[in-house]
């Protein structure tokens, strides 16, 4: 399987060992944690195993595997032609010698760990992808897809609005309907009113669950680790929709239990932050482990892989396949990634979760690079201090080096936070 | 009572000792490639109390003592407050963190700033450009004080800088004025971090940096405040670790360190 993919084997299994390790570290030795986690350690334990043999076998049955990198694709359209949607983006510093042979070195790690993830041959979900998805968001994105496109059989772009204007909305339903239509020639499939309600509602079911989830998570002592509920936000970018649900929800339940017996994975007396900015693609989880051992815990994660990405439900309603894309657009259009401007709902909403999720303080975290939210950073810690939420702005990257500087600035946070 | 804050910074490891609310003890070293044996000396054959400690050894002295941990941005934030009552706006620029902290009227923390993972504008980009520009660290403020212009420098990167100052120092560049320059850019650094945070009033100047003389002056000139500096300005931390020590009630706990030789 591993050859017939191009996998430079040697490379992939030092990844797979280096990934063992850290999960090892920072996932296994947590203590008291949920029993509905063991579905999820197993999901990681296959996620270059069983998982790939999936996406080979519906290959194998005709069905599409679509790769994409940003939570502006949507997945309700992938489900609609019976496609595998699979998120793309890369959480490890993996093959950056080689991403730098092609991308310049001021370059975000999220946009580089993608770049050597394909040059190094070490990723079997964008190998196996039939069709890759990216967006017009960033502009460092925008611009590597240039660089990426050639590497790749099928590359296709959607193009983004950058304000929330009618002409914004406009030109993303126009772009999601270009969309079905390059689903359809991928797959050979009609999007029907029928499938495409299919897809909806599979889609919403998923979101559903980590919405139950995250609100389960306002409890005092916290049931989960901030740590295990990022694990779930990024295995919903690549695992068989209806299971992870499924898993979800039956993790859920154990969850309430929990609450109701005032269980708790942390000592009440633990200090509640919330992170808010970039996202944490698998294996980052270098600033949630630094948090989780500086006596405090992450109730909310204000980010794509979080509530950005799975806080809004698309309307069902609808008897034609236009009015449903119209549906889907106004639910993608209400996502306030920092490439918008102006983006006030995004401070707003963390506003909202930290008096919902009774947090005492938020960690803005950014990725070094990432000028989308590096400049929003700073009014946002602005307004949140001045909302008199506490706010530490970190800038980061996926190396370990500052680990040290991040700790102490995390623990002085978590000091002035948390007067015990 | 006594109790002892030791303060492992990147440079200096630094132990203050206070016994009924007198410091009766502060002793410093580098902390070398061995940091917990530079600790490890420094305590030697002392009856320290309770001990707290601090710096970015922290959790290296913690997994050794079993003693209790507080960041420095708290320790210095102790400390400045026990030297200088009032003291709303601290700045401290250590061997590789510049730290601006701001206390609310109770003393408590309300805000802090520090410095990205690199050493840019610290105490070890001083230490490099003095070396690169041939002075021990006493002679490189002289002798940017004796300068009457400043050559400018525009990165407080140790590296960009250190090629900033050979190119600099190739075009026949005046060395005192390049001393100048170099120093006003740690200012300039500095300043822009405090100008965040700092509430309205005098600044409280400690780490290693305080003790330059040139740095002392621009930084009071730029800022249009006072500036003031402890008697032992890399002593703060340890300080404020020894406070927070002495109030850790139902902590009986005393150590002492036994070196075997």
């Amino acid at each position: 399987m591993w050859s017939d993919l191009g996998i430079d084997l040697k490379a992939h299994d030092a990844l797979l060992s280096m990934l063992g390790g850290a999960y090892q570290d920072i996932f296994l030795s947590q203590k008291n944690r949920p029993e509905g986690m063991k579905y999820f350690d197993f999901v990681m334990s296959e996620v270059h195993g069983l998982r790939i043999k999936e996406l080979m076998d519906a290959k194998a049955q005709g069905r599409k595997v679509i790769g994409s990198y940003c939570v502006f694709v949507p997945e309700e359209l992938i489900l609609a032609v019976d496609g595998v949607s699979v998120g793309l983006c890369a959480g490890a510093e993996f093959g950056f010698e080689a991403a730098e042979t092609v991308l310049p070195r001021n370059m975000c790690s999220l946009i580089k760990s993608a770049f050597g993830f394909k040059l190094g041959k070490v990723c079997p979900y964008v190998e196996a992808c039939d069709v890759v998805v990216g967006e017009n968001t960033c502009d460092g994105k925008k611009k590597a897809y240039e660089i990426l496109s050639p590497l790749l059989n099928d590359f296709y772009v959607i193009d983004l609005p950058q304000m929330k204007s009618e002409a914004g909305k406009a030109l993303l339903k126009q772009e999601y309907v270009k969309f079905v239509k390059k689903l359809e020639d991928a797959s050979g499939k009609k999007v029907t009113v029928e499938s495409l309600k299919k897809g909806i509602e599979i889609t919403n079911a998923k979101r559903r669950a980590v919405k139950r989830l995250a609100d389960i998570r306002k409890a005092n002592p916290a049931p989960i680790s901030g740590l295990d509920a990022l694990l779930i936000n990024q295995v919903f970018f690549y695992d068989d929709p209806i299971r992870f649900t499924d898993s979800v929800n039956k993790l859920c339940d154990e969850l309430e239990e929990r609450v109701k017996k005032g269980v708790g994975v942390f000592d009440k007396n633990t200090a509640r932050v919330i992170i808010s900015g970039c996202p944490m693609a698998v294996p980052n989880w270098k600033i949630p482990m630094l948090v989780e051992s500086s006596n405090a815990v992450i109730v909310g994660e204000e980010s794509c892989v979080g509530e950005r990405g799975a806080r809004w439900i698309t309307e069902a309603d609808g008897s034609t396949v236009e009015k449903l894309v119209e549906n889907i657009t106004e639910r993608y259009f209400n996502i306030d990634c920092a490439v918008f401007t102006p983006n006030p709902s995004r401070v707003e909403y963390v506003k909202e979760m930290t008096k919902k999720l009774n947090a005492e303080g938020v960690i803005h975290y950014s990725l070094q690079f990432c000028h989308p939210y590096i400049v929003e950073s700073m009014p946002a810690e602005a307004e949140l201090e001045k909302a008199g939420i506490p706010t530490l702005r970190l800038e980061t990257d996926y190396s370990q080096e500052d680990a040290g500087q991040l700790k102490t600035r995390i623990e002085a946070f978590v000091e002035r936070v948390h007067k015990k | 009572m006594r109790s002892a804050g030791i303060d492992i910074g990147s440079r200096t490891v630094k132990l203050a000792v206070l016994e009924d609310g007198e410091l009766v003890l502060a002793r410093k070293a580098l902390s070398s490639h061995n940091p917990l044996e530079a600790a490890a000396l420094l305590m030697r054959d002392i009856d320290l109390g309770t001990v707290v400690a601090t710096g970015y050894g922290r959790h290296l002295i913690k997994a050794n003592l079993n003693c209790a941990v507080i960041s420095e941005i708290k320790a210095f934030a102790l400390g400045a407050r026990w030297l200088s009552a009032d003291c709303r706006a601290i700045l401290d620029i250590g061997g590789q963190d510049t730290k601006a902290i701001s206390l609310d009227e109770k003393g408590n923390m309300s805000k802090f700033e520090m410095n990205d993972k690199c050493a840019a504008g610290t105490g070890r980009f001083l230490e490099i450009m003095a070396a690169a520009l041939g002075y021990t660290l006493e002679e490189f403020s002289k002798a940017a004080l004796s300068a009457k212009r400043a050559e400018k420098i525009n990165s407080t990167c140790t590296v960009f800088a250190e090629s900033e100052v050979i190119s600099l120092t190739h075009q026949g560049g005046v060395r005192e004025e390049v001393a100048l320059g170099i120093h006003k850019a740690i200012v300039s650094r500095s300043v822009s971090i405090l100008r965040r945070v700092a509430p309205p009033g005098s600044i409280f100047f400690a780490g290693g940096v305080a003790l330059n003389e040139c740095v002392r002056v621009h930084l009071a000139a730029e800022m249009v405040r006072e500036v003031i500096v402890p008697e032992d300005p890399q002593i703060v931390g340890a300080l404020g670790a020894a406070l927070y020590a002495s109030t850790k009630k139902g902590d009986e706990k005393s150590h002492r360190v036994i070196m075997k030789d």
